[in-house]
């Protein structure tokens, strides 16, 4: 059994844990964001509270939700953990600072993450915690034939104002910069790292590190406008 | 030329350190351990403590020389160390900071001279064949394809000096490490003890306390031999199936 906590607990399997639960939170990323994209049907909620209505009632989807809160814990505390040890075994720091090419973000990861994760609260506050503590109004749904939750009302309600939308797309802009470096950086510490795939990688990731954040965006922006 | 240089100067490892101003002229054709030289001399006629700052070889070979200059370890160019840096980089009047390597694993042991046993320590964790190989084969008789040994080869220029630790903003010795597990698992005499080298070697590292890789590159970049970030994947990938492997 030894084998099995000492590679949890060297650095390269942390580093393990943090790209796994990292590169599964980008996939949690693109679900997240097909669903929202219901939120720009203009159909006044309809389809995006049916769909809020069978993502917090079927099963499957619940238990992989906890998986998923789960996760972002681990990659938060995991991280933040990391973060500090990592000033720890810097010690002191140089009076001049170079000018070493690499990525602003790939230095930063740790204040990036701490920044979303205080999105992530903010976020959950906002809708998902209305939604569990029954503050919204309910509504008829026509293809369920009963009523749900309004959560579209919230929604729409939020991004009405300009703070709230602004809030939301520097959270994106966050975003962006930690998946820039993270979504590679995960790849690499799996062992990937070689002249024929890694191109490939890279630039799906950066791909991935704009598109998705600007796709998210895009949601309160399209609201606010209209 | 006239050069101002900011020297750390630190009594020894307790000590708390402070940068002192120096005046130095030198001329462009000196190497920057050879400026150094010169600035000590000035400080033994007027019979000061000498700057302390490592050095052996002075060809580029022995990883002794370890300077960070104006916050760059082995200073502003690429694939060069500190012995092999020459004053024609620099311009006349020129302002130059100097510091020790930083990192909590390289305690400083006086001025610019820090204490990297911890390699040391990881290279004696696993670092080496101790397989009977025998007699002195024939040049050719276990092939090894030209890319393997290439990359193996690469990977041996590693000379210790310890800059990819100094220009880790985590202080992690990965580049290093993996450079050294890479060099001997990528040849037949070495691959038979792959597994336990890749695990004791980064079980040492994490016990002498160096920071955990966040894949940032710094190490790449400011590394003299240019060692490849390919190597740091290996061994991420070598220790997990190490690890698992029953
Ligand atoms: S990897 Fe490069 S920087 Fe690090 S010890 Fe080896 S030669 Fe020096
Ligand atoms: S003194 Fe030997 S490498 Fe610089």
């Amino acid at each position: 059994m030894k084998w099995l906590t000492t590679l949890f607990t060297s650095s390269l399997g942390r580093k393990l844990i943090m790209s796994l639960t990292g590169l599964f939170l980008c996939s949690f990323l693109v679900i997240h964001l097909l669903g929202n994209f219901q939120l720009l049907k203009g159909d006044e909620g309809v389809a995006f509270n049916d769909y809020a209505y069978f993502m917090t009632h079927f099963l499957p989807i619940k238990i992989v939700s906890f998986g998923l809160y789960a996760m972002i814990l681990v990659h938060a505390i995991l991280g933040i953990m990391l973060t500090i040890q990592n000033k720890k075994a810097k010690g002191k720091t140089y009076a001049k600072s170079g000018t070493t090419n690499v990525s602003w973000a790939s230095k930063n990861m740790g204040l990036l993450g701490t920044l979303i994760l205080a999105f992530i609260f903010i976020h959950m506050g906002d809708f998902w915690f209305k939604m569990k503590m029954d503050q919204l109004p309910m509504v008829m749904s026509e293809s369920l034939g009963f009523e749900v939750k309004d959560l579209y009302f919230r929604v729409a309600q939020a991004f009405e104002n300009p703070v709230i939308v602004i809030a939301y797309i520097i959270g994106q802009l966050v975003l962006a910069f930690h998946l820039w470096h993270g979504f590679g950086s995960g790849f690499v510490t799996l062992g990937l790292n070689n002249k024929k795939y890694s191109p490939i990688i890279n630039a799906i990731g950066r791909i991935f590190a704009v598109v998705v954040p600007i796709g998210y965006a895009l949601i309160p922006i399209i609201h606010y406008l209209r | 030329m006239n050069l101002t240089l900011k020297v750390w100067r630190q009594k020894n490892d307790k000590a708390s350190g402070k940068f002192e101003e120096y005046q130095v002229e030198a001329t462009e054709h000196m190497s920057f351990l050879e400026m150094l030289d010169v600035l000590n001399e000035d400080i033994l006629e007027n019979k000061g403590e000498p700057v302390a700052f490592d050095h052996d070889c002075r060809e580029g070979i022995c990883g002794t020389c370890s300077l960070t200059i104006n916050g760059r370890p082995h200073g502003p160019n690429r694939g060069t160390t500190t012995c092999q840096l020459h004053m024609r980089h620099f311009n006349d009047g020129d302002t130059i900071t100097i510091e020790p390597w930083r990192a909590e694993a390289f305690p400083v042991v006086k001025d610019l001279v820090v204490d990297r046993s911890s390699f040391d320590r990881i290279i004696q964790a696993g670092g080496f064949i101790s397989v009977n190989t025998g007699q002195a084969v024939d040049g050719n008789s276990i092939p090894i394809e030209k890319e393997i040994a290439a990359e193996s080869f690469d990977a041996a220029t590693c000379i210790g000096c310890g800059a990819c630790v100094a220009a880790c903003p985590n202080g992690a010795a990965m580049l290093f490490t993996s450079a050294k597990v890479s060099h001997l698992g990528l040849l037949p005499q070495g691959k038979v003890e792959q597994d336990k080298r890749v695990v004791k070697m980064v079980e040492t590292m994490d016990d002498e306390g160096f920071g955990n890789c966040t894949n940032i590159g710094a190490c790449h970049v400011e590394c003299p031999k240019e060692i490849k970030l390919e190597n740091i994947a290996r061994m991420n990938r070598q220790y997990f199936a190490a690890k698992i492997k029953a």
